[in-house]
């Protein structure tokens, strides 16, 4: 029923998923982290940038990739001037817009966990002789559990559902940068409904699966915990 | 072996201004009432806060000086707090092992098993702490707390988050690890009971700074401090099991001021029991008296006198060197003439077996 590029878009749109959530998991524990503990006063200005991508428009934040990451833009003139290419219409630049996109969706479920273990387990695990670092992995990290669940998979989904960011940065270029969103958005405007539903219906059941995993897992944690 | 701590520092709601030498041996209770500093303090011992300017040195090591900030995990401490605090992803077994992984294998001197003996909490190793009582949490990170074999070991209010019913059934616990370790222990607390049960030395905090440091049983009689002031007031006295009468079924035990009869105890000649003396129960003649249904009279001398509010008096008195509280009325102080050093006779009307 998919056509063999929609089969290419979908795997693009996975492949693009996977790799943002696996680096923003990387960049977003510790920033998580640092914000649940620091008593820094001016600690909601990097909330607040965190925070943008849940409120710009999309196409806002791609235009600005767009230009950044571009031949003439900071960072792709950067590139460019060191012997590499410019991001703009790469698979690499749109796992850059996605992680910034996708950032508010895994940082703050990941610092809400952090905050919700409070000092007092951190503390216990000093006096048991546990190092700062041994601290975080052997009872932050396990103890946020849920919380790190719940930030993979909204992560990874709203990465799935990302469209405007992509378009402005990502181009359509089949086999590289079009992915399962655009394709849907290409077959409604050439009126090509049976491929769309084809597509749509791909992406509805896997971001159903993907929620039923995080509230049942999730459920299924709280439970242990009773 | 002592532990020498000097901090100053200011909170929102009072300062801690403290400089003290603490003996590392026995139980130290750090006692006086809810919001006096005494948490703080014993935060800032173990290093969960930093406080600039410390200086703490515990035996022989400097822990904090100047620049010299010995983090918490490298401090050979134990920690309870008033909540068990365990972890939850973890059985009560990896409770218990977490800190005894993190020992080197030279440093350890208990047991885990040993520790886990104790506390009588074989039974639980398995089991999640959220399915515990308040009372076998508590037991497990008392447990988990000893088997980093700490220097020295540092309790806040152990007692205070688990209900009165559960308190004994902990204390009894708290009473052997004082007897068959010799881990010195830092014991927070502001309940009377408690420190008079557990305590061998005793440092009184008033609004962030030290009122009294001593002996226990001179710290609770001493007229110029609120324990003696108390309505609760007692004096304690450690005394040794003599003789059983098995017809009467009595204990005759010996203290420096004499000797003591009491209900019999289950326990064999010479053991050291530790007796609570209310001093209500305490009252005074000028002569022996004779024809009296009460068994415990003693020759004491006056040491002090305080008149309290509600028309009563506090008698410190002295018993072969051992304090004794009496508290009677004005009238009988001024019928009897009581003055320093006056001879006169306790009668001691009840007494309770502590520890």
């Amino acid at each position: 029923m998919l056509s063999a590029a929609d089969m290419t878009a979908l795997a693009i749109t996975l492949k693009l998923a996977l790799v943002s959530t696996l680096i923003l998991l990387l960049l977003g524990t510790p920033l998580a982290w640092w914000l649940a503990r620091t008593r820094w006063r001016f600690k909601f200005i990097p909330e607040a940038i965190v925070a943008l991508p849940l409120v710009l428009p999309p196409t806002v934040l791609g235009f600005y990739l767009l230009l950044a990451l571009g031949p003439h833009g900071p960072v792709g003139g950067l590139l460019e001037s060191l012997g590499g290419r410019p991001l703009a219409f790469t698979f690499t630049g749109l796992v850059i817009g996605s992680i910034i996109y996708s950032m508010p969706f895994v940082v703050q479920p990941l610092q809400d966990a952090f905050s919700a273990i409070g000092r007092r387990p951190l503390e216990v695990a000093a006096t048991l002789r546990a190092s700062p670092m041994d601290r975080f992995f052997t009872v932050a990290v396990p103890l946020a559990r849920p919380g790190f669940l719940t930030a993979a998979v909204l992560g990874f989904a709203h990465t799935i559902g990302e469209f405007g960011v992509v378009l402005m940065i990502g181009g359509n270029i089949p086999g590289q940068t079009r992915v399962a969103s655009i394709a849907v958005y290409d077959h409604v405007e050439g009126l090509d409904f049976s491929q769309a539903h084809g597509v749509s219906i791909a992406l509805l059941l896997l971001s159903f699966v993907l929620l039923l995993l995080v509230y049942g897992l999730n459920r299924r944690f709280r439970m242990m915990r009773l | 072996m002592t532990i020498k701590a000097r901090f100053r520092f200011k909170r929102t709601d009072f300062s801690l201004h403290v400089d003290t030498e603490i003996p590392s041996s026995g139980i130290s209770a750090l006692f006086g009432p809810s919001g006096c500093g005494k948490t703080s303090l014993l935060r800032a011992i173990a290093g969960l806060d930093f406080h600039p300017d410390g200086y703490l040195k515990v035996n022989e090591t400097v822990w904090q000086d100047g620049d010299r900030f010995l983090a918490p995990h490298r401090r050979p401490l134990g920690y309870v707090f008033q909540e068990a605090s365990l972890f939850d992803h973890l059985s009560v077994r990896g409770n218990l092992e977490y800190g005894v992984k993190r020992t080197p294998s030279n440093r350890r001197r208990i047991a885990l098993d040993e520790a886990i003996d104790l506390l009588e909490i074989a039974p639980l190793l398995e089991r999640s702490p959220s399915g515990l009582s308040g009372g076998e949490r508590q037991r497990v990170a008392i447990a988990r707390a000893l088997a980093v074999s700490p220097e020295l070991l540092l309790m806040d209010e152990p007692l205070a988050a688990v209900d009165s019913g559960r308190k004994q059934e902990i204390i009894p616990y708290l009473e052997s690890l004082h007897r068959e370790l010799v881990i010195p222990v830092l014991y927070v607390s502001h309940q009377l009971d408690e420190v008079s049960r557990l305590a061998d030395h005793i440092i009184m905090l008033q609004s962030g700074r030290i009122a009294a440091t001593g002996d226990v049983h001179d710290l609770f009689t001493r007229l110029d401090l609120p324990a003696a002031n108390d309505d609760e007031a007692a004096s304690i006295i450690e005394a040794v099991v003599s003789s059983h009468d098995a017809a009467y079924e009595l204990t005759h035990l010996d203290f420096p001021g004499g000797k003591i009869t009491m209900t019999r105890l289950d326990l064999p000649g010479g053991s050291p029991v530790r007796l609570r003396l209310a001093a209500r129960d305490v009252s005074l003649t000028l002569e022996r008296q004779s024809g009296t249904s009460i068994l415990n009279i003693l020759p004491v001398t006056v040491d002090s006198m305080k008149t309290l509010k509600n028309a009563q008096v506090n008698v410190r008195l002295m018993a072969g060197g051992v304090p004794l509280l009496a508290r009677i009325t004005r009238k009988s102080c001024e019928e009897l003439g009581l003055e320093k050093g006056k001879p006169l006779f306790a009668q001691i009307k009840s007494i309770a077996l502590l520890a």
